[in-house]
């Protein structure tokens, strides 16, 4: 027997065997406090996050369902520091809650999910990832239970995930039709560009568009994240759809090279109408979880744009954005997570003169609003800077030019929430909150990221390493 | 003549697909919308396995891909209608009208 299975699909064991561990509490007669399940919960995904800088190896496995290399590894890891962030900050929203345990269960089955879309060198273990990571990712929209909006949510995202799949599958199902074939090495030698191969090719871009919430398929993606705990609402905008942007990423540039014309004209005008929809809509919005979702929509667009690149640089440019983009987001995530399970407020006009009563938490928004908008000393212009280069490569300027001017729109709406926090006046703003200690070293984690991924070129350098041999 | 060919079957599939999108998108009702999304995953099955049978009939490749299919499209279904029933108890209703909370 083959043991060398341990070893390439070490960080989906671990998952495993922590749903496991859980599992056995659950089921177990002792009674085990909240805040001792969930240190236990970081500790394991410390672990997990570790795990994977250690005993690398490239390799198949499964007639090429499943493969692996370090490039993979590292998306992996990159998805894992992201969960173990978001497990932090969720403490003081789970500390009181009844259903801890099923909550990280769910959780976690999804990032397993995404690890194995990850790793998928077949379309239908490709397909099985992707359910795997959305079916539980819809029962976790509705875990405020009583809450009226969240099953609201829940509905909405799984029936237009279900509905995307559907879309999805279709064109796989034309696609094996005209190819024969479900194995990616193959697909591509057998894509000749035939009318129906392309129609095929519209639908399976359409099932990822929804799920990366791409502009004609994004009407989904404010009403869940409103809906959905702050906790479940940072995993869908950082996590689930970093994950499939990384598979995107590589079908398009791997399986797909043959129709690259085809791609770069879609992606083009996605692009395009995903920026400018994302930014408009984002200027009108009062509650802050709805205006951060117009805001991940329109870094999608941005996100489009590098890997309309169609080069080294553009993938190594996606993850590298996707990292900071973790950490922007969360960092921002973190705050209003912290304020709603406290207040309960989410409204920008109740950030009114939060800088008076809490200015550690201001100082962490806005730098992570900074980072989001693009602002020099911070990571995300570095991020953006990545991103529009390697589109640039394609010598399109009109588009380079339409991301240039969206990015002025983009820090418009940036510093009106700046601005609400440090200048403006108001008589009753919310009380100062304290800050218990798993919180507050996600938020550390989130800010040292930020500003350290921005200023160590030895990061970016490092995946564009990576990705020379893929 | 009177043999059926692969292109009757992808009419089938496809009017299946389209009726399945016009379900999803007329209806009112969240169990009747469900009923539609499985329309869309049966019409894919259908695809896969004429697919199978007609162009590839020394693989198996579709057959598994369908196999697996209806096993996903249970647990999906599972999922939503415990959250159908969920939203049920809060807003005593499984029209989509009545939830509208979220909007713009």
């Amino acid at each position: 027997m083959r043991t060398d299975f341990l070893i390439l699909m070490k960080q989906e064991l671990v998952i495993i065997a922590i749903i496991f561990v859980l599992l056995f509490i659950k089921v177990g007669s002792k009674e085990w406090k909240n805040e001792n399940i969930l240190n236990l919960v970081n500790l394991l995904l410390l672990f997990n996050f570790v795990a994977g800088f250690f005993w690398n190896e490239d390799g198949i496995l499964f007639n090429e369902m499943f493969k692996t290399n370090k490039l993979i590894v590292t998306e992996k890891s990159i998805l894992s520091l992201g969960t173990y962030i978001i497990s932090l900050q969720s403490y003081s929203w789970l500390k009181n809650h009844k259903h801890v345990i099923e909550f990280y269960m769910l959780l976690l089955s999804t990032l397993v999910g995404m690890f194995f879309m990850i790793s998928a060198g077949n379309l239908l273990m490709f397909y099985l990832g992707l359910e795997l990571s959305t079916i539980p990712l819809a029962a976790l929209a509705n875990f405020d239970l009583e809450k009226r909006k969240s099953s609201e949510a829940a509905f909405k995202l799984i029936i237009s995930s279900a509905f995307s799949s559907g879309l999805l599958l279709f064109g796989i199902s034309l696609m094996y039709g005209t190819t024969g074939t479900l194995i990616f090495s193959e697909l591509s030698q057998h894509l000749d560009g035939n009318p129906l191969q392309i129609f095929a090719f519209i639908l399976l871009i359409a099932g990822f568009s929804f799920k990366i919430s791409v502009v004609p398929f994004h009407l989904w993606t404010a009403d869940v994240y409103e809906g959905a705990p702050v906790s479940v609402t940072s995993y869908l905008s950082v996590i689930s759809k970093g994950a499939v942007l990384f598979v995107f990423v590589s079908v398009l540039y791997t399986v797909f090279k043959p129709l690259a014309v085809t791609w770069y004209n879609i992606l083009f005008v996605l692009s395009v109408l995903t920026m400018i929809t994302g930014n408009l809509f984002a200027i009108r919005q009062n509650n802050l979880k709805r205006f951060l979702a117009f805001s991940s929509i329109a870094q999608v667009g941005f996100i489009l744009i590098g890997i309309s690149g169609a080069s080294q640089t553009g993938t190594a440019s996606v993850i590298y954005f996707v990292l900071i983009y973790i950490f922007s987001n969360l960092g921002a995530f973190g705050v209003i997570g912290l304020v709603s399970a406290v207040t309960g407020k989410e409204n920008i006009e109740d950030y009114k003169g939060f800088y008076k009563t809490n200015p550690l938490l201001s100082w962490v928004l806005a730098i992570s609003l900074f980072s989001l908008a693009g602002i020099p000393p911070t990571a995300g212009f570095f991020g953006k800077f990545f991103l529009l280069m390697a589109g640039a490569g394609q010598g399109n300027y009109i588009l380079i030019t339409i991301a240039a001017l969206n990015m002025i729109v983009s820090l418009y709406y940036y510093l009106k929430v700046v601005k609400a926090i440090f200048m403006d006046e108001n008589e009753s703003p919310i009380e100062k909150l304290a800050i218990p200690a798993s919180p507050k070293l996600a938020l550390f984690i989130c800010i040292a990221g930020i500003v350290l991924t921005g200023l160590m070129s030895y990061v970016y350098e490092y995946i564009y390493s990576l990705t020379s041999s893929f | 003549m009177n043999e059926i060919t692969i292109t009757h079957i992808l009419f089938v599939s496809t009017a299946l697909f389209f009726i399945g999108m016009y379900g999803l998108f007329t209806r009112r009702n969240m169990i009747t919308m469900l009923m539609a999304v499985e329309l869309i995953l049966n019409s894919v099955n259908i695809n896969f396995v004429a697919f199978n049978k007609y162009q590839y009939p020394g693989k198996l490749d579709g057959v598994f891909f369908t196999i697996f299919l209806i096993t996903i499209a249970a647990a999906e279904a599972a999922v939503a209608i415990a959250i159908i029933i969920n939203l049920y108890r809060s807003h005593n209703s499984i029209d989509v009208e009545d939830a509208s909370e979220l909007k713009y």
